[in-house]
């Protein structure tokens, strides 16, 4: 590993989020979502819009980088980035090129965005209709697999098999996420608490999945502001110093018609040991974690991946209580996270991770030191981030 | 449900032109010996480009599966649920086709279960299905 990293190279320093909905829910325009949660990212620093000098965001966000920098007349734009490929993936990766950027000298203050509205445009969980279709997805649209639930539901049944995993496991980690959520007014599952037999009743999406498997499909915007270790000592808030950061895929984890070699992987293999061996800590140092849930079953094999566990202790680590605050042993996704909180593409799960630093999570891990933020499980490229106090 | 069809820039012409008289053709490079699937330009083992093509049996394994019951297309409203199988073709180097288990969909599916591509052809295209092999004895 090189010994130039991100390390206390940059840290975060300003959150902002709109109101979240339901997908149809929000009355405003995407776009305009987005320069809400700036502005009050910026305010939550104490900065002002035009102090920012760089952008970064992941999956192919709709609100172009110039088109926010114009808006908020940037005089001097120094940055502009995307992480490629979709899903989640790319929230960690995201934030990790605004600080390698913020390190390297290229921009002094970037903002990371996500704004979605997904009643305003396409769904994730629906396939648009077409007459013919080509490439990668020829191979499978065609037999009615399109859609994420539907691939990360064969690789989690092939991990369960050969792990010997049972329902309970995956159910323990819808469960944790709604029990987090009922902590947090700003959920959107707040107030509607999730038990075992309501899990258990619900729909199936796709074997193995039932509906609480599932994240919810939502309208609105999330941003994070990141500035120098100079400067972020003087901010209005406490910093959530970027203790680690890494991006990447496994060996043709990309390759269609679900020909990636590691079947049941969450693509973490090769990352995560560079991602510990950059922050110089280990899984038990971890206080609290912000695991991606597009669907419980990526979130199982992400622990696995990042050694809070082996596969085949995963019936005894996936636990109800082992993943919930106050007293488990890995508090996951505190704040309700995709399944309970809002499905902002995981950018609400990097907020809530700097929430756990700062100390002002609605269920706050007592004197949280290390939090992590696993982004994107079972796609490519995937991404992680370690903050620290 | 779209039907399909091979990509404008060739790549994969010759498996669709295989599924049209039925019978299944697949990458395998010329130089190494590497099936790989989806097809690509270039060998991503010992990197010829254009590695080839051969005709393969059909016969396969039962990878991994799912019933689905929330059609995500409009086109699947009433057609669940159905299954979904992942096939490795042990034949084939292990590369892995994805398509619909034919018959019962509430029939208790086995990983591991030996299967066979079926051709089924639709209007502007050709489907590879899989039944069990021991359906056919």
């Amino acid at each position: 590993m090189s010994e130039f990293t991100v390390k206390d190279k940059a840290a975060i320093v300003g959150l902002g989020e709109t109101k979240y909905y339901k997908r149809g829910g929000a009355p405003v325009s995407e776009f305009r979502l987005a320069l809400e949660a700036i502005l009050r990212a910026c305010d939550d620093a104490g900065i002002g819009p035009t102090d920012i000098d760089g952008i970064a965001s992941y999956s192919n966000d709709r609100n172009d980088s110039v088109r926010v920098a114009t808006a908020l007349g940037l005089p001097e734009l120094r940055l502009s980035t995307m992480f490629w490929g979709g899903g989640g993936g790319g929230g960690s990766g995201a934030i990790g090129n605004a600080a390698a950027a913020i390190a390297a000298g290229y921009a002094n203050c970037v903002v990371v965005y996500r704004a979605l509205a997904q009643g305003q445009f396409g769904r994730f969980g629906q396939t648009p209709a077409l007459n013919t279709i080509s490439g990668p997805p020829a191979y499978t649209w065609p037999y009615g697999m399109s859609t994420p639930a539907q691939w990360i539901a064969l690789r989690t049944r092939r991990f369960m098999h050969e792990h010997h995993v049972t329902q309970d496991a995956i159910a323990a980690i819808a469960l944790a996420c709604y029990h987090h959520a009922q902590f947090n007014p700003r959920a959107v599952m707040y107030g509607r608490p999730l038990t075992r037999q309501m899990y258990d009743e619900s729909r199936w999406i796709v074997e193995p999945f039932h509906l609480y498997d599932c994240c919810m499909e939502n309208d609105g915007a999330a941003a994070v502001i990141l500035t120098t270790p100079e400067r972020a000592r003087d901010m209005r808030q406490r910093p959530a110093w970027i203790m680690a950061a890494a991006q990447g895929s496994d060996f043709r984890q990309g390759a269609g018609a679900e020909n990636n070699p590691d079947y049941g992987s969450s693509n973490f293999k090769t990352l995560a040991p560079r991602l510990y061996a950059m922050a110089g800590i280990e899984a038990k140092d971890v206080d609290v974690a912000q695991v991606y849930e597009n669907f419980t079953g990526a979130v199982m094999t992400s622990l696995v991946e990042h050694g809070f566990c082996t596969p085949d202790q995963v019936m005894e680590f996936c636990t109800v209580e082992n993943l919930t605050w106050p007293n488990g042993r890995l508090p996951l996704n505190t704040s309700g996270g995709n399944l309970a909180e809002c499905y902002m593409h995981g950018l609400e799960l990097i907020i809530e991770a700097a929430r756990q630093v700062r100390g002002t999570s609605t269920c706050q891990v007592k004197d949280a030191e290390i939090s992590m933020v696993v982004s994107g499980p079972m796609v490519a490229p995937v991404s992680d981030l370690i903050l620290h106090r | 449900m779209p039907v399909p069809v091979a990509t404008r820039d060739g790549v994969d012409r010759e498996f669709y032109e295989g599924v049209k008289r039925h019978q299944l053709v697949v990458q395998r490079c010329g130089k190494c010996g590497t099936f790989q699937f989806p097809a690509e330009w270039i060998c991503y083992k010992c990197h010829t480009m254009e590695p080839g093509w051969e005709r393969v049996s059909g016969r396969g394994r039962i990878y991994s599966w799912e019933r689905v019951w929330h059609p995500a297309h409009p086109a699947l409203k009433g057609s669940c649920p159905y299954l979904v199988v992942v096939v490795e073709l042990s034949d084939a180097g292990n590369i892995r086709m994805v398509g619909n288990l034919l018959g019962n969909p509430m029939q208790e599916v086995k990983i591991d279960a030996e299967v066979e591509a079926v051709f089924e052809d639709r209007e502007g295209g050709t489907l590879v299905q899989w039944q069990l092999a021991a359906a056919r004895a």
